[in-house]
């Protein structure tokens, strides 16, 4: 019966995020009719990152993108810091390769979402800010198992031949349809963030940074407490933005409240240096999947696929968050199978299915698939305490000159050990299971 | 922590709360401890064995939700418009 309603767009785009942007945008280049509604009430509103992109993704679609977008600084420096108490070590990487062609930049996810979607508006997209969508609009499928039709949102019904599940980590619409499980808990992290304000010639200077340059410092250790997880601190164009991602397993066994973590990170006297008389501007948090390749449930169903943050496409190699680049990723594979289905006249699971090919093939699922083995990882909690210790006993033992006779790095190092409660054997183990999983 | 909330932006659904809890099962199944210690905008407090929820102050991340035991918290977004507003992002 309701066969005969005509759609009201070829495609419904629910969330305005990276993921549903670009989705949008590759379907009206490609000739669809499309509306994205976005419940913030301007896209990215909503919206809250580290902010680090890895953007050769986003150039296949917009070649040059970093010339045009509100971007804030190109990362040609990449700091690893453990952090203890009362010392950080870090290992500090600055290459001109990463600065030609640009590899990484930082972005402001409430300027940049806006810029996404604008591109996608003016290749025709009709863009619905400030509206929650509900629920799907189901009907039986084929196989018995429901057929998505379109949205509701309050009174308003939306009719489309497919409907795209851009709607992030929280995904209500792919929950709803038993698409996705609810997780456990050490598959879920939770990112809190503050944005800094500093001069521009002030960043530059304590960061070692000349023009648009900017760095970007991953954090491991004693900024947690000891919960898995771990900091970043990347500098912005006028601003800086730290925060922490704590395990959800982990910050519930430890007694502590996530505030107090973010405290302890913000008064840390390993960041004072960076973060002397900054100026807080914004406080936010936001969920992280990390459950890796396994959290990728079903992402094509009758008249509907998922896409993002809401597919559960997100690594967190311990060192780096990264969802933007996947979450484009996937909008380009799903825009493009999306193009094939309809003109094949068949948008059911089967219709749909070049989706997943597409993943298969490009570096989405083959990444997450790579990093499969880190959340388990991560888990080992070597990572986060005693490794930081060790690596800063060696070095005070090489540079903390205390007029007693020096030893070779290997004594110190085999002393240093020695005193430490991380094994020879569990070195080895880890070191072997970070190779294998990073 | 209050001050830091403080350079937000939010816009108060005065009608309705996205946050409904059950205080029993929060009690029964540990949830509301959970509660408290996960969210980072310190939505939830704890008086006299009662779980407070001062939903004015979400940052809609969801965390509670990812928390709570079945049937102990009812958690959505807010309605289109409301709630918190982010700048910088
Ligand atoms: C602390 C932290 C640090 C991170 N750091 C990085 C990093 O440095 N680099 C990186 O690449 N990634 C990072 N990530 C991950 C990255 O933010 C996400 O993977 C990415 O935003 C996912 O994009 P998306 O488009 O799938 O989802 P989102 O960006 O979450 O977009 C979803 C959109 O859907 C909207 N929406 C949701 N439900 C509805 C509804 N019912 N109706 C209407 N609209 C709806 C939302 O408002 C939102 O605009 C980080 C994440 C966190 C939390
Ligand atoms: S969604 Fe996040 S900020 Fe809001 S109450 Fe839950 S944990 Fe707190």
């Amino acid at each position: 019966m309701t066969e005969a309603v005509e759609p009201d767009f070829d495609v419904i785009v629910v969330g305005a995020g990276p993921a549903g942007s670009v989705a949008a945008y590759r379907l009206a280049q490609q000739g669809l009719s499309v509306v994205l509604i976005e419940r913030g009430e301007a896209p990215g509103s909503k919206n809250l990152s580290g902010g680090v992109l890895y953007g050769r993704v986003l150039d296949q679609v917009f070649p040059g993108f970093a010339d045009e977008a509100p971007v804030e600084r190109r990362i040609t420096r990449h700091v690893t810091t453990f952090l203890t108490p009362d010392s950080a070590v870090s290992l500090d990487f600055r290459s001109d390769r990463l600065a030609e062609p640009v590899n990484a930049v930082t972005v402001l996810r409430a300027r940049f979402d806006p810029w996404l979607a604008s591109k996608a508006e003016e290749a025709g997209v009709f863009l619905m800010a400030g509206v929650r969508v509900d629920a799907l609009l189901t009907e039986p499928g084929p196989d018995g198992s429901p057929r998505v039709v379109g949205v509701r949102a309050g009174e308003d019904e939306l009719r489309a031949r497919v409907v795209v599940a851009a709607d992030g980590v929280n995904s209500f619409l792919a929950r709803d349809l038993g698409l996705r499980r609810t997780e456990p808990t050490n598959h879920l992290a939770v990112g809190v963030k503050t944005v800094l304000r500093l001069p521009r010639a002030v960043i530059e200077d304590r960061f070692g940074l000349t023009g648009g340059e900017g760095a970007a410092h991953a954090i491991v250790g004693d900024c947690t407490l000891g919960i898995g997880g771990g900091a970043f601190l990347y500098t912005n164009t006028e601003s800086l933005s730290l925060g922490v991602v704590l395990r959800l397993d982990d910050l519930v066994r430890s007694g502590r409240t996530a505030i107090e973590v973010f405290e302890h990170l913000l008064e840390h006297p390993g960041l004072a240096p960076y973060l002397r008389d900054a100026q807080v501007t914004e406080y936010g948090s936001h969920l992280v999947a990390e459950g890796g390749a396994a959290m990728v449930g079903t992402i094509a169903t009758h008249g509907m696929v998922v896409v993002g943050e809401a597919a559960g496409l997100t690594i967190n190699s311990g060192l780096t968050v990264r969802g933007m680049d996947l979450a484009i990723g996937s909008a380009i594979a799903a825009a493009d199978a999306i193009v094939e289905a309809v003109a094949a006249g068949d948008v059911t699971a089967s219709g749909l299915a070049g989706y997943r090919r597409r993943l298969e093939a490009g570096f989405v699922l083959r990444d997450m698939a790579t990093y499969g083995r880190a959340p388990k990882f991560l888990e080992r909690t070597g990572m986060y305490g005693a490794y930081g210790e060790l690596a800063a006993d060696v070095f005070h033992g090489v540079f903390g000159l205390d007029t007693t006779p020096r030893r070779h790095l290997l004594g110190v190092a085999r002393r240093a050990l020695k005193e430490s409660p991380v094994t020879v054997r569990q070195l080895i183990s880890d070191g072997w299971a970070g190779v294998r999983a990073l | 922590m209050s001050e830091r909330l403080a350079a937000n932006r939010f816009e108060l659904d005065e009608e309705e709360s996205h946050i409904h809890v059950d205080q029993a099962l929060c009690r029964s199944t540990g949830t509301g401890a959970a509660l408290v210690a996960v969210c980072p905008a310190g939505v939830y407090s704890e008086r006299d064995g009662e779980i407070l929820v001062d939903y004015a102050a979400c940052l809609e991340c969801g965390t509670c939700r990812a928390v709570a035991a079945p049937g102990a918290l009812t958690w959505h977004y807010p309605r289109g418009g409301f709630g918190v507003t982010f700048r910088e992002g």
